[in-house]
Order: structure tokens, then sequence, then C-alpha cells
């Protein structure tokens, strides 16, 4: 990913100092050395060149910010997201009471409750009136997306892996896992600054270690306490919900993970806000990202 | 961005002439193989028996991937017992529909004339009155009931295992499923032989040392504890032993489905 941040007024100032060391560049891929392995490969064809007669700064430097599995695994989990969001609040209703431990039902005291109304005649909700039951599609609905977004997530994790991705754009730089820098990061956050026009190309640090916690530890405990709550799934691997203290704990768990997901999804559209939402926007759909000139 | 200059269109045009043609030859490759992984896919799984009943519609791709990687995970496996401390108290009983008149005559005569009766592919149909149930050795297990909803409570069952009965009425060797009725009307179930001869589904009768009380399905009601609690049909009357469920309702399987519910209730 060296070749992506080389574009813009790096790419020129690149360009420069090859002239001065009195190479040329044949086109715009030799401006953009690096790894060529088959997920990058497409990103040479898409990107603006620099006019190799010009030295002028063009007016707006285009490049592959996203690579096409990146984008498409994006929207697919976007689409996941949403479905199971809402087929789980749903089905949170029929029952807005949780427990810790085994059991818990009506007759039981409940650890919390959600004061909503409910969609079962039973749950003394203090509401006069009962919600209609739409856990069927909701369940159906719930676990399709729960296959697709795995599968999808386990597609991106191994291709992350496999070529590099997380390390290089996950995993932060070592100086900037200082307290200072770390502070000077968060302060700049606080303050709702606009990111740096490097940021466009590449994430900070904050960005790298939120990312890296939904990707490698909330989504794993989402699926896991989701697993832990099957009596089919724990009858072959009773571990997956002894080790979380029972199958209500495991309930209760995965309603935690599902809010600390949706805490994170506020902020990360809050952060795309504040960034420039459609410029953002067009970088994860279409793979493009405008740099220079543009003020969105 | 600057309009490239007519010489680099060309050769940009060229590449991705070159890229296209290769993507589509790969392409084609990847999808046909694809096509043929996916019919080898739905052969096998047709082979096994790893298809649901309510496989087709929208949500039949995730609906077949729950049952058919829960029977390849979970054929042998017994759903988790537990100790008689942890017997949920008191007892919880989830709501019910009025029940028909037949019940409460059968109620008021104290069950003595309550009737299972097992046809369809079996050597010997037959009917059994509670009493000669309860002549088989009784068996018991403390497992979990889990709804659906959410609430979940512990029980001790105490009943006899279906096996049992399915081997005194003989199956045929070729039946693949067991479809059980109610004396509620339009509500029946099915599960396939996979669970209709594990060890814990039980013909229950009795609960935590007493009698099943008509609030938890008494005097007679389906448990799969493997499953999540609907499956567990209650005041069952009637077994029916098929390899094909298109015959019955809507040919899903079961009247879950019919409402919106899977059929498959292992999640």
């Amino acid at each position: 990913m060296d070749r992506i941040r080389l574009t813009g007024p790096a790419a020129i100032l690149h360009y420069k100092n090859k002239k001065v060391r009195g190479e040329r560049p044949h086109d715009s891929t030799e401006l953009m050395p690096g790894r060529r392995g088959p997920w990058y490969h497409s990103r040479v064809g898409h990107s603006a060149s620099i006019p190799s007669a010009a030295f002028s700064v063009p007016a707006a430097t285009v490049a592959v910010r996203h690579s096409a599995l990146v984008r498409v695994a994006h929207w697919i989990a976007t689409l996941c997201f949403f479905a199971l969001l809402l087929s789980g609040a749903e089905i949170v209703i029929s029952h807005p009471r949780f427990y810790w431990g085994e059991t818990g039902n009506d007759l039981t005291q409940p650890w919390f409750k959600l004061h909503i109304p409910a969609s079962r005649k039973l749950v003394p909700t203090g509401y006069g009136y009962v919600l209609p039951d739409q856990n069927g599609w909701s369940r159906y609905l719930h676990f399709q997306s729960a296959w697709l977004v795995v599968f999808t997530g386990l597609l991106y994790v191994i291709f992350g892996l496999l070529t590099g991705y997380f390390r290089k754009h996950m995993v932060p730089a070592g100086s900037d896992l200082s307290w200072r820098a770390l502070a000077r990061s968060i302060a700049s956050h606080w303050r709702f600054q606009r990111p740096s026009e490097e940021e466009a190309w590449s994430y900070n640090v904050l960005q790298r270690l939120s990312y890296l916690f939904v990707i490698f530890v909330l989504f794993p405990l989402v699926v896991w306490t989701g697993l832990a709550m099957s009596p089919a799934f724990v009858s072959a691997i009773p571990a997956a919900v002894n080790l979380l203290g029972g199958q209500q704990s495991a309930r209760t768990l995965h309603f935690f993970v599902s809010l600390a997901l949706v805490l994170f999804l506020l902020v990360h559209v809050t952060m795309i806000w504040l960034a420039g939402f459609w410029s953002r926007m067009r970088a994860m759909i279409t793979g493009r990202a405008v740099t220079i000139g543009e003020r969105t | 961005m600057n309009k490239p200059s007519g010489a680099e269109l060309s050769s940009r045009e060229l590449s991705m002439r070159k890229l296209s043609r290769r993507k589509l030859i790969t392409g084609g490759i990847a999808a046909a193989a694809g096509v043929a992984g996916l019919d080898v896919a739905a052969r096998l799984a047709q082979k096994y028996g790893l298809i649901p009943p309510d496989h087709g519609g929208f949500y039949g791709i995730g609906e077949t991937l729950n049952y058919a990687s829960h029977r390849l995970l979970t054929r042998h496996s017994l759903a988790r017992e537990f100790s008689r401390s942890q017997i949920s108290k008191p007892p919880f009983a989830n709501e019910m529909q009025p029940l028909p008149e037949a019940f409460h005559r059968l109620q008021a005569g104290g069950f003595a004339d309550w009737r299972l009766s097992i046809g369809g592919m079996v050597a010997r149909p037959a009917s059994f009155s509670l009493e000669q149930i309860k002549s088989y050795p009784s068996r018991s297990q403390i497992t979990m009931l889990q709804c659906e909803e959410g609430w979940s409570y512990i029980a001790e069952w105490i009943g006899v295992p279906l096996s049992q009965i399915l081997q005194t009425v003989e199956v045929h060797p070729q039946a693949r499923y067991v479809v059980y009725f109610s004396i509620e009307p339009d509500w029946w179930d099915s599960i396939d032989m996979a669970d209709a001869l594990h060890p814990q589904t039980f013909l229950a009768y009795g609960m935590n040392g007493g009698a099943l009380p008509v609030g938890n399905g008494g005097p007679l009601r389906l448990r799969i504890p493997r499953q999540v609690g609907y499956k567990s049909v209650k005041f069952i009357t009637h077994l029916t032993v098929t390899d094909d469920l298109k015959r019955f309702g809507k040919g899903l399987g079961s009247a879950s489905p019919e409402g919106g519910y899977a059929w498959y209730a292992g999640i």
C-alpha cells in the first residue's frame, strides 16, 4: 500500500526526486512501487496518472483507496448488521428481561429489564398492550444474516492475513502506540478536528485500534455468545456455554456485545460525517478517493 | 482529474481489454466451478438428509445451513444435563390457548382414556393408553427447556424414550421422519430419525417427581432437549412415521413454518 500514499503531493515529490536522481518514470505505475499481489493489481489500471510531460499539480488526484474485496465485504457486513440488529431487537421484544446464570423466566428475578412493551402476554411489562409476535421471520432473518456475515468475515480475515492487509492497515505503528501519541490522537478527536489529508489514505491510530477490536474481539464474541444460546450447538460443544456461565449469561452477553457494536456504528458514522461523508462514501463504494482540491 | 492524453487512453483501454478478457475467462471458470460445486453439494446434502422441509423461499439457504451444519455436528451429541439442585423453582408454565372440549372430557376422566396412536411406516400400528406407556421402563433427565422467546427453565422430565416405542411398533428401515400431533387442533410437528431415535427424545408423562402438569403439556408431551421449546409439542395423541413430509399440511414439515417459524429449531 505504499503506492497509495504516493499519490497527491507525495507523488509529485517522489517524481521530482526521481527526476533529480536522473530517473524518468514511464507511466503512473512507475510512481507507485510496491507489492504486486493479485489483490493489488487492479489498482494500477485505475490510478490516475500524473501527466508525464507536466509538473503542474493536478486539480484532483483519484486513486484506489479500498480494494474491491474490502468494499464488498464492508457493504455485505453493513447489510447483515442492520438485518441482525432489526431482527435481534425484534426477538428481544418477546422477552425484554435479562438474567445471569443458566435459567430465567417470568417467575424469576431478572438481573435487569428493559422498560419497553413486549410481544408476549405473560411478560410483566407494566404496559396495557401486547405487541404482535414477529419472531418467526426475525429468527429466520437473524440466522440467515449471521451465516452471510460469518462467511464474509472469514473471507475478509483470510485475505487480510494472507495479503498483509491487517499488518499494513490495521496494526498501529509502534511509535503511534506511545501514551503521548495516543493522547494527541484522542485530543484531536475530542476537539472534532478534521482529519488530515493523509488520513484519506490511511487509518489513524484510534481507527486502527477500534477496527482491530471490532474485527478480532467483538465480532468473534458476538458469534460465540450467539452459538452458546443454541441447545443443539452446545450439546456438541458444551464448553461454549459453560465458559460463559450459563445459557442466560450467554444471552445477556450477546445483548451487551450487540450494544457495543451499535456504539461502534454510531461513532463510525459520526467520524465519517466529520471527515467528509460523501468522499468517504465514494471511497468505500467506488474504491476511489479524491484528495486534492476536494472540500466536501 | 485531468483528461488523459490520447496515447495514454488507448494503452489504458488496451490493458483494460486484456484485463477484462482474462477476468471473463477466470470468472467463467469460477462460476462454472461454483455451479458444479453447488450441484454436488446439493446432491450430497439430499443423499445424507441435510435438507430441511422448509428449504424453499428467501430464508431457505440460512435454514438449510442451520440444519445441515447441526446434523453434521450433533448427530450423536447429548443435550446438557443438570444436577437436581439446578431444577427451577417454581417450575414455569407458558401461556396456553384454551384447550379443546375433547381435552377437558379426558381430563375429567383422569386421562384414563388418553390414547397415543402410531401409524404410517411401521410393521405393527398400535394405540397405547397412558398406563401402557408407563409400563415401559421409565427414564428421567434433568434438562433445560428454552423458549425461542428467550426464557428458560430446568426440570426433571420423566417418560419413555421415543425410540423404545418406535422399536415396539417396528419402524420400516426407509422411514425418515416421525410426525406428531397434539390434541390441540392444527398443532403438529415432525423430527428426523436422528432426533426421533436420540436417547434424550422422550414421550414425557412426569415432571419433577410427579405427574406432568397440564400447564407443562400433561398428560403426555414430547421432549426434544436439543431443540428450542416449540418442538416439544404438548398433549400428544398421534404419531405417524413417514419418508415424505410433503403429504402433511403444506408440506413444510410442521405447523411452525406455516406460522412463519423454522422447522428445525436447534438454534
